[in-house]
C-alpha cells in the first residue's frame, strides 16, 4: 500500500481533521503572505510547525526526508541569485572568473526556499497525520463538490491496486532485459512503456464497468456516495481560532517589521 | 514509494498570492463545467470511470523507462486522456491525478494546486484537444490521423503547459523571464517526446486491443467549439508570446509592471493594513508587542502538549 | 419467484451468449447453475437484476424487469460478484455495506443497524473501519456477501463465490451459505460445493440450458457432465 498516513497516538493525530485541514491552509496562506526577508517571522512560522511535529510524535528525520521532494524546484527561483538588482557581492573563483551575486537576489531566493519548505512540511504533517479517507470527508464537509469527493474517494481506493498491476507489469518486463536498461533504442523502450500503460488503461475501463455493476446492483443510481464524518465540538472551534489567530498574528509580526 | 516526477508541479513558495488566486478561481470555474458536462454525457457511469481512470493514469505516470544514465521519461498523460474520453472528462481525470498528488504526496503545494490543475488539467488537455481536432481534420487517413494527431498533441501538451508553467513564475517575481523561459521550453521540449513515445505506445496498444474503446473521446469530438477556440488561443499566445517575452530584458515582469498589476496587488496587500488596522502606535512597538505574544503562546502549547504526551504514554 | 421467459442476449459485438433460455425458480430453493468458462452463467445472472437487458421476459415476484421497476427488482435481489475487489468499491468495509440501505432510502441509525446486523451475520463484527484492500480474500469474500446481506434480498446471486479461496476460507463461505434463509443461486463450476450446497442444478453449455434436475441426478451422472465439459 502507498499510504503516507503513520499511525501515532498524538494529539495531532486526534485532531477533528476538518481543525487540522483549515489550520494547514491557513498556515501556508500566512507563511506565502509573508514579505521577503522577514527572518524572525520565518523563525516563528518554523516555530510552530516545529511544534506540531513534536505534539504529533512523528519521526522527524522521515518528515525531513519527504520534505526534500520539491527540492528540485529550487532550481526555478536560482537565477534570481544573478539577475536582481544591485548591490551585489563578488565571488572570484580566480582572477579572471568573478561571480556576481545580488544581495536582494540572495534574500528573495532564500526567502522562497524557506517559505516554500516551511510550508511542505505543515502540508507533509496533515497528510501523515490523518488518514486520506478522513481528509477527503472533511473536505467534503468544507465545501468540496460531491461528485468530486466520491471520484477521489474510488480513485483512492483503487490507486494501489492499480499500481500493484502497475507494478507486476514493469516486473514482467524487467525480468525480461536481463537487468539492462539501454537495450535497443529509446523509442522502443518508450514504446513498450507505452503498451504497459495502455494495457493499464483498459483494464481500469474494464473494471469501471465491473464496478459500476457493482454498484448498480446495489441500487445505484448516479447521485454522488455517501460519507460521514466527525462533528465539530466547541472545543474544536476554540482550536481552529487559536491556530488561525495565531497564524495572522506571525503574518502581522511580519508584515510590521518588514 | 512516491510517483513520479514531473518538473511541473509547482511547490507553494514559488507563486504569488495573486498569480494563486486568479488561477484557483479560473480553475474551479473550469472544472465546474466540466462536471457538468460529463455527467450529462455520461449519466451514472461518470464517477467510477473517472476515479478508476484516473488512479490508472497515476499509476501510469509511475512507469517509466530509462533514457540516458540516472534520468528516465515518464507521463503526464492529458493527452492520453483525452484522446480516449474527450476534453470534458479528461479534465476531470487529470484534476483527481493532481489533486492527490498534491494532497497525499506533497508533489505540487496546496495554495499553488490551482495553478497546478490549471497547467496540468486545464491548459493540458484543452490544448491536447485543439491540437487533436485540428491534425485530424487535415489528415484523412483515420489510423494515419489517431497516431500523428496523438504524437503532436501529446509533446504540444507538454510544451505548452511548461510555458504556461514558466510565466506563472515570472508573473510571481519568482524567475526571470530571459531565463526561466528558455529553461522550461528546452527541458520540456525532450520531456515531451518521452510523452509522445509512450501516447503513441499506449494508444497504439488500445487500437489492437480494443478500437471500439477509442470512439467514447471521438463522440464528443463534434461539439467543443469552445474548448477548440479556448486550447488554440492558449497554444498560440504561450508559443509566440513567449519567445518574445524571453527576448526583452525584463520579461512579463515588465509587461506586468507597466500594467501596473503586479504592484498594485503586492503593494497593496502589505502596505494598506498597518496604517488602517492600528493607528496611533508605531510599527516597531506593535511587531515587538506581537513577536512577545506568539514566542509565549508557542512554548505555552509546546509545554503544556508535551508534559500531557508524556504523561499519557506513562500511565 | 423468479421467471424467465424466451430470454436472448447479445453482447455489442454481436455474440450471442444467452440463446432462448425459460427458467422458474421459487421463493428459497438453493440453486446451483453449472457450466463451463463461457457457458453464459455470468451473462445469465446479471440479467435477474436488470444489470443486462435485452430481449425476453425476466420477473421477479411478479415484477417485471424493467427501468421503471429497477430500484424494486435491485432490492429483491442481491447480487455478489466474482471479483470482491469490484464489489468492495469504498475506502472502509463499513460504508459498502451501508452502500446498497442508503440508496434504498433507509434513515441514518436504521442504515447503521444494518450494517451491523450484516457483519456479524458474515462473522465481521466490528469491521466497520477496515479498509478493504487491506482483508484477506475470505474476509474480502465475506464482507461483499454482507454488502448485499445488507439490503435484505429475497434471492442471493453469487458468482463463482469459491473461486480464488483457500480450503480453509472456502469452507468457512460454505458454512455461512448454509446459514442463510434466503433463496440462493449460485454459478459455480465447484461441483462439491454445489453438491453440498444445492439441491437443484440447471446446466447451461452455450447459452443454452442443457439439463436442469436435482443436484444429486445430475452431478451424479457423468456423462452428462462429460458432454458438458465438466469433467
Ligand atoms: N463484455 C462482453 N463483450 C462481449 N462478449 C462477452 C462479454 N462478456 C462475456 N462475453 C462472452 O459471452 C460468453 C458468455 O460469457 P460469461 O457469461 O461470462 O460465461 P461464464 O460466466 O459462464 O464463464 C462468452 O463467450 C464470453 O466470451
Ligand atoms: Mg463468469
Amino acid at each position: 500500500m502507498i499510504e503516507i498516513y503513520q499511525h501515532q497516538k498524538s494529539y495531532i493525530h486526534l485532531l477533528n481533521t476538518r481543525v487540522k485541514t483549515l489550520f494547514t491552509l491557513v498556515f501556508i496562506l500566512c507563511v506565502s503572505l509573508s514579505p521577503t526577508g522577514t527572518w524572525p517571522a520565518y523563525l516563528l512560522f518554523l516555530t510552530v510547525i516545529l511544534a506540531g511535529i513534536i505534539l504529533s510524535r512523528l519521526s522527524f528525520k522521515l518528515l525531513l526526508i519527504r520534505s526534500l521532494i520539491s527540492l528540485p524546484f529550487v532550481l526555478a527561483a536560482f537565477p534570481i541569485l544573478f539577475t536582481a538588482p544591485e548591490p551585489h557581492w563578488q565571488l572570484s573563483i580566480n582572477e579572471k572568473i568573478k561571480i556576481l551575486i545580488s544581495q536582494p537576489g540572495f534574500e528573495r531566493f532564500i526567502s522562497i526556499a524557506i517559505k516554500s519548505w516551511m510550508s511542505l512540511l505543515a502540508a507533509i504533517l496533515l497528510s501523515s497525520s490523518t488518514h486520506f479517507e478522513e481528509l477527503l470527508s472533511a473536505l467534503r464537509k468544507l465545501g468540496l463538490p460531491k461528485p468530486i469527493v466520491s471520484i477521489l474517494s474510488l480513485m483512492w481506493r483503487y490507486l494501489s491496486l492499480m499500481i500493484d498491476e502497475g507494478r507486476s507489469l514493469a516486473r514482467a518486463r524487467d525480468s525480461r532485459s536481463a537487468g539492462k536498461s539501454n537495450v535497443r533504442t529509446i523509442g522502443w523502450r518508450a514504446g513498450v512503456t507505452g503498451k504497459m500503460v495502455g494495457n493499464l488503461l483498459l483494464r481500469s475501463l474494464e473494471r469501471s464497468e465491473r464496478v459500476y455493476a457493482a454498484m448498480a446492483a446495489r441500487g445505484y443510481t448516479g447521485d454522488p456516495l455517501y460519507r460521514t464524518s466527525k462533528s465539530f465540538t466547541k472545543g474544536d472551534y476554540w482550536i481552529l481560532t487559536c491556530g488561525v489567530m495565531l497564524c495572522l498574528l506571525i503574518l502581522a509580526f511580519a508584515i510590521l517589521s518588514q | 514509494m512516491l510517483p513520479g516526477k514531473l518538473f511541473m508541479h509547482i511547490p507553494d513558495g514559488f507563486l504569488s498570492i495573486p498569480v494563486s488566486i486568479v488561477l484557483w478561481v479560473v480553475s474551479i470555474v473550469v472544472i465546474g463545467i466540466a462536471l457538468r458536462k460529463t455527467s450529462k454525457q455520461l449519466g451514472e457511469k461518470e464517477i467510477p470511470l473517472m476515479g478508476i481512470l484516473a488512479a490508472a493514469i497515476f499509476a501510469g505516470q509511475m512507469l517509466n523507462f530509462s533514457v540516458t544514465g540516472g534520468t528516465s521519461g515518464h507521463l503526464l498523460g492529458a493527452a492520453l486522456v483525452t484522446i480516449l474520453l474527450g476534453p470534458w472528462a479528461a479534465i476531470l481525470v487529470m484534476t483527481s491525478v493532481v489533486s492527490i498528488q498534491a494532497l497525499v504526496f506533497q508533489d505540487g503545494g496546496l495554495i499553488s494546486l490551482g495553478s497546478n490543475l490549471f497547467n496540468m488539467a486545464i491548459v493540458g488537455v484543452f490544448v491536447s484537444y485543439a491540437i487533436l481536432t485540428v491534425v485530424n481534420k487535415i489528415i484523412k487517413s483515420e489510423k494515419t490521423a489517431l497516431f500523428s494527431s496523438s504524437v503532436i498533441a501529446s509533446w504540444f501538451s507538454i510544451f505548452i503547459v511548461s510555458l504556461g508553467c514558466a510565466v506563472e513564475l515570472v508573473l510571481s517575481g519568482t524567475s526571470p523571464a530571459n531565463i526561466a523561459i528558455p529553461a522550461m521550453a528546452s527541458i520540456h521540449a525532450l520531456i515531451g517526446v518521452g510523452e509522445a513515445l509512450i501516447t503513441l505506445g499506449a494508444i497504439s496498444f488500445v487500437y489492437t486491443a480494443r478500437k471500439d474503446l477509442l470512439k467514447i473521446g471521438s463522440a464528443s469530438k463534434s461539439t467543443n467549439k469552445g474548448i477548440l477556440i479556448g486550447g488554440s488561443v492558449i497554444t498560440i499566445i504561450l508559443a509566440i508570446l513567449s519567445p518574445m517575452a524571453s527576448s526583452h530584458p525584463d520579461g512579463l515582469e515588465w509587461v506586468a509592471e507597466k500594467q501596473g498589476f503586479l504592484s498594485v496587488a503586492q503593494d497593496s496587500i502589505y502596505n494598506l493594513i498597518p496604517d488602517y488596522v492600528m493607528p496611533g502606535l508605531t510599527n516597531e512597538a506593535v511587531a515587538t508587542i506581537i513577536a512577545g505574544i506568539i514566542g509565549a503562546a508557542v512554548v505555552f502549547v509546546l509545554i503544556i502538549g508535551v508534559a500531557q504526551t508524556r504523561k499519557k504514554t506513562s500511565s | 419467484m423468479i421467471e424467465i421467459v424466451n430470454l436472448v442476449f447479445h453482447y455489442p459485438d454481436g455474440r450471442a451468449a444467452l440463446d432462448k433460455i425459460n427458467l422458474v425458480i421459487h421463493p428459497g430453493e438453493k440453486v446451483a447453475l453449472v457450466g463451463a468458462n463461457g457457458a453464459g452463467k455470468s451473462t445469465l445472472l446479471l440479467h435477474l437484476n436488470g444489470i443486462l437487458q435485452d430481449e425476453g421476459l425476466v420477473k421477479i415476484n411478479g415484477f417485471e424487469v424493467n427501468k421503471q421497476n429497477l430500484p424494486k427488482i435491485r432490492s429483491l435481489v442481491g447480487m455478489v460478484f466474482q471479483n470482491p475487489d469490484d464489489q468492495l468499491f469504498s475506502l472502509t468495509v463499513g460504508e459498502d455495506v451501508a452502500f446498497g440501505p442508503i440508496y434504498q432510502g433507509f434513515e441514518s441509525h436504521i442504515v447503521d443497524d444494518k450494517v451491523k446486523n450484516a457483519l456479524s451475520d458474515v462473522q465481521l463484527s466490528g469491521f466497520e473501519d477496515r479498509h478493504p484492500f487491506h482483508l484477506s480474500g475470505g474476509e474480502k469474500k465475506r464482507a461483499s456477501v454482507a454488502t448485499v446481506l445488507s439490503m435484505s434480498p429475497e434471492y442471493l446471486v453469487l458468482d463463482e463465490p469459491t473461486a480464488g479461496l483457500d480450503p480453509k476460507s472456502r469452507k468457512e463461505l460454505m458454512a455461512l451459505l448454509k446459514t442463510l434463509p434466503q433463496s440462493l443461486i449460485i454459478a459455480t463450476h465447484d461441483l462439491k460445493m454445489a453438491l453440498d450446497l444445492t439441491d437443484r442444478v440447471i446446466l447451461i453449455n452455450h447459452g443454452k440450458i442443457a439439463a436442469d434436475g436435482k443436484t444429486k441426478d445430475i452431478l451424479l451422472n457423468e456423462e452428462i457432465l462429460h458432454e458438458n465439459d465438466l469433467l
